[in-house]
């Protein structure tokens, strides 16, 4: 059993930011765990432009942006980094049981941060009905196989949901070779960045159906085409609206769930809704001495806000630590 | 020309099932299954309950089976290393008038023989089915009704079969049946030909269309669609039973059913398909199920659906059809096995074995028949504390690829080298990708230690065989 | 000719319409600050963009380096940077920062990897 004064779950931007703030107010002994075999979370995936415009005045890509924590919290003393580490279970004592590759640990913390982001609502969660061929995937998966892997999910796209990462999806594939044939946004208008919807559809021509929705999505062994319809103010399909669209794969990119099961287990007070724990201020759970970071604990748009609210919660882990010593 | 003694036609639990039976036997037997993977036709959307046999005509064969089933089923999964539960169920009535109806259901069920049934009230809901609607007057509690991962039995029954020397043939349909002296000559997938003295047409969908290449035009299947939810597995303990309305005519109604894998389903439908590759699923289906479903556990929430799935139930009439067809001797039909085949499939076995031996041909047992198979490790269904071992034993056990479901790189790697080709292949033996980030996280991991396994390039790699590729293009292969 | 566009220069998305003719920008309207106004012009005469792309880096501990260029390229020409960073290979280790080429496609603009990777 080791027993660090503050462990943190979870090294995407969140998490190295509050882990770099509890060390400037003084903790020595950060335990910092990755499930990955890389520091810096979704942002490796994120290689387009637009973040750091506030934290660092600078038009940074995802990389980019966590390279400027990796480089401090790989420089760091105080903050020991697990990597390819899965924290499995998590105890009201602040017990976490581990594993990675050749071992199981269990991990007592005087402090814990969750900073163990979201993810993505499926096509199961809408639900959109149909079949289920192969060819549905969550928008961030599709950029993670085309960033990280090097491999094109589809070659005629339609997107469901105009979400962020839906629209830079768009982009990317059409860049990459891809059709992209049509963006379906249930709302009147699109939830992404005026920019996304300018330099990710517009660029190139992609036509945003808003007030629209997937009713079916067709195919035995991979998707043929969805059929379409479009939807009144109360959600409802408009009879004589709907069309099909031929497609060989679908993205999905309606919004993203926080990640909180951990907490949730050791009967941290949650909000089911939101899928988050119950904050009394900014990152304090109801469990004491156990907090939460990034977008674990609120959906954010902007990673800078991520990471100055995370920093706020390192610093609030120190000053438990602090009270209790 | 392969020479077999059995031929059988079909890899879903009845063709596996029966496979496993006769291979304690000294014959050579082929298993021919026309997709990538055992499974994945109607076995594939079972919901894994082992029936107590409360829901059947007393007269009816399916009865007869499901009962002797639903007792044999404990004995198969011990040997097998397949969990079984016994949870028990529970039919539900909301009126006091329906007790008597429940009063009927039991007079039945017990004429049939099944024991330890009693009518339960309020009082005993309150404290043994907390989340049970307190409108609920009374119910009928099954205790001998179970659990089990139907696509686990499936691979379970066919890899102790193996074992035992049944030769397995996959993405093989069948085109043709030519009947000799003595013998069937069953040609497959455009040009092999096997030549068997009994031929076992367990087909499930396709049982019909099998019959039909022999001349049997009696048997006809009409798919009848069933669509099932599954729930987050945080709500594992939502119900502690099978939670079953009253029955209908036509159905056991929608369901509340617990499953081996933690993960509660709420189904079925029950719709007659447009097809046999009917599988989708509709708006109304939910609304439907939703609203039957919160009637019992009010607490049951849209958000918690995770997946969503279709099977078809091969019906073919009101009851099973299992014969030897005196006018074609060495040919036996399993066919119509819909509700409740899975928990008859090993009453089904012994019958089929007996058939076989009325057709002609002699069953001497093996000495050396292997009954117990090398259970699979499942990280998710054991204590934590027990991991440590196991990671000990091997690095892998500790490499964590499915985060939801809590599946490791060897028990992936394991369900591969056990037989699993596809994406769903690995999904239904382990559950990776199963769980509520629905694959998001883990897909491509998966596809690598698949890719890796198979030695083949990823855009070779399928979701559930040819035409279900994941992806378009690699650029492994882009020129430099 | 009149053309319409949404500012992305800051959040507040104004709906810009431009008088154009010859492809030069004669009035901007609907813009609440200055920035519309570069903005327009910038996007009707000649719309540049940032290429952020990945090449690909075998051997190394991650599959694809992500590149960006420094500074933008003329928009119709993102395409044909995409198929000249796909003959791209990286065979040693590089830092977030580091040219992997200095005068992209004659371009004058740099190609620079945005992660680092041994």
């Amino acid at each position: 059993m080791t027993r660090p004064d503050l462990v943190i779950v979870g090294a995407g931007p969140a998490g190295m930011a509050a882990a770099l703030a509890a060390r400037d107010q003084g903790v020595r002994d950060i335990l910092l765990l990755e499930r990955d075999q890389h520091l810096g979370g979704i942002l490796n995936q994120c290689i387009h432009p637009g973040f750091g415009l506030h934290q660092f005045k600078q038009d940074y890509t995802g990389p980019e942006f966590a390279d400027q924590y990796i480089r401090e919290v790989e420089a760091a003393p105080e903050i020991t980094v697990s990597l390819r580490t899965f924290a499995a279970r998590f105890a009201p004592d602040k017990t976490l049981t581990c594993l990675r590759p050749g071992r199981v640990d269990a991990i007592r913390a005087r402090a814990v941060i969750f900073a163990t982001g979201c993810r993505e609502r499926t096509r199961e969660m809408i639900p959109i009905p149909g079949t289920r061929p192969a060819g549905v995937f969550p928008a961030g998966l599709a950029q993670k196989m085309m960033n990280l892997e090097g491999l094109l999910p589809g070659r005629t796209v339609v997107i469901a949901g105009s979400g962020d990462i839906g629209l830079i999806m768009a982009r990317r594939l059409t860049l990459e070779g891809a059709r992209v044939q049509a963006v379906i946004e249930l709302q009147a208008e699109s939830r992404g960045l005026a920019r996304n919807v300018v330099q990710c559809l517009e660029d190139f021509s992609i036509p945003l159906h808003c007030r629209h929705r997937i009713t079916r999505i067709h195919g035995q062994n991979r998707v043929e085409k969805v059929s379409v319809a479009a939807v009144d103010d109360d959600l409802r399909d408009r009879p004589g609206t709907a069309f099909d669209i031929p497609c060989d794969t679908v993205l999905i990119s309606v919004g993203l769930i926080p990640e909180n099961e951990l907490l949730e287990m050791a009967g941290a007070a949650m909000d089911l809704k939101a899928n988050t724990p119950v904050v009394r201020e900014l990152g304090v759970t109801s469990l004491p001495g156990v907090f939460v970071a990034g977008n674990a604990g609120n959906i954010y748009d902007l990673v800078d806000s991520v990471t100055r609210d995370s920093e706020r919660v390192g610093q609030k882990a120190e000053a438990y630590l602090r009270g209790v010593a | 020309m392969k020479p077999y003694d059995i031929l059988i036609v079909g890899g879903g639990v009845i063709g596996t099932a029966v496979a496993r039976e006769l291979s304690k036997y000294k014959i050579k037997i082929a298993l021919l299954e026309k997709e990538v993977e055992l499974a994945f036709g109607v076995s594939k959307s079972n919901s894994g309950i082992i029936h107590p046999g409360t829901q059947t005509p007393p007269r009816s064969l399916k009865g007869r089976l499901c009962l002797a089933g639903n007792r044999l089923l404990r004995s198969w999964a011990q040997e097998l290393g397949v969990h079984f539960k016994e949870v028990g169920e529970l039919i539900v009535a909301f009126r006091e008038e329906e007790r008597a109806v429940l009063q009927r259901i039991q007079q039945d069920a017990e004429s049939l023989g099944v024991l330890g049934l009693k009518i339960v009230d309020r009082a005993w809901l309150a404290e043994h089915e907390p989340n049970l609607n307190p409108e609920v007057k009374a119910a009928l509690y099954a205790p001998s009704a179970g659990i089990v991962s139907p696509y686990r039995l499936v691979y379970d029954l066919a890899e102790n079969a193996q074992q035992n020397g049944v030769d397995l043939f996959l993405q093989h349909p069948v085109s043709a049946i030519r009947p000799g002296r003595g013998y069937f000559e069953v040609v497959s997938s455009g040009s092999t030909v096997f030549r068997a003295r009994v031929v076992i047409n367990a087909a499930g969908l396709y049982a019909d269309e099998v019959a039909r290449l022999v001349g049997i035009q009696d048997i006809v299947i009409h798919p009848r669609k069933g669509e099932e939810y599954l729930l987050d597995k945080k709500r594992e303990n939502l119900t502690r039973h099978l939670l079953f309305p009253l029955p209908t005519p036509t159905s056991k109604g929608i369901l509340i059913i617990k499953s081996s894998d933690g993960n509660p389903i709420i189904g079925p439908t029950a719709e007659p398909a447009q097809s046999k590759e009917d599988l989708g699923t509709t708006d109304a289906g939910l609304a439907k199920i939703l609203a039957s479903v919160q009637k019992m556990v009010p607490t049951i929430q849209r958000r918690d659906i995770i997946a969503y799935f279709a099977g078809l139930r091969p019906v073919a009439g009101d009851d099973f059809i299992i014969r030897h067809e005196a006018a074609l001797p060495g040919f036996i039909n399993v066919a119509g096995i819909q509700s409740p085949g899975l928990t008859a499939a090993p009453a089904i076995a012994l019958m089929v074995r007996d058939l076989v031996r009325t057709s002609g041909l002699t069953l001497a047992p093996k000495r050396r028949f292997q009954r117990h198979r090398k259970p699979s490790v499942h990280l998710f269904s054991r204590p934590l504390s027990s991991a440590r071992a196991l990671v000990r034993k091997d690095p892998a056990y500790g490499d964590i690829v499915c985060r939801c479901e809590l599946v490791s790189a060897r028990e992936i790697r394991d369900a591969i080298q056990r037989g699993a080709r596809t994406l769903d292949g690995i999904k239904f033996r382990t559950r990776a990708q199963a769980g509520r980030c629905h694959g998001g996280f883990c897909t491509t991991r998966i596809m690598k230690i698949l890719a890796e396994e198979l030695g083949q390039p990823p855009e070779a790699l399928t979701k559930r065989g040819p035409g279900s590729e994941i992806i378009a293009k690699s650029r492994d292969h882009d020129p430099a | 000719m009149k053309k319409r566009l949404t500012c992305i220069a800051c959040p507040q998305s104004c709906l810009l319409e431009a008088e154009v003719e010859d492809n030069r920008v004669r009035s901007i309207s609907g813009n609440k600050c200055p920035q519309g106004e570069i903005y327009a012009r910038q996007e009707i005469e000649n719309p540049l963009r940032v290429l952020t792309t990945t090449v690909r880096s075998p051997g190394l501990e991650v599959k694809l380096i992500p590149v960006r260029t420094d500074r933008p390229l003329p928009k119709h020409r993102l395409q044909e940077a995409i198929q000249a960073a796909h003959k791209i290979k990286i065979t040693r280790p590089v830092r977030a920062g580091d040219v992997l080429a200095d005068n992209f496609l004659s371009l004058q603009v740099k190609l620079i990897a945005t992660r680092t990777a041994k």
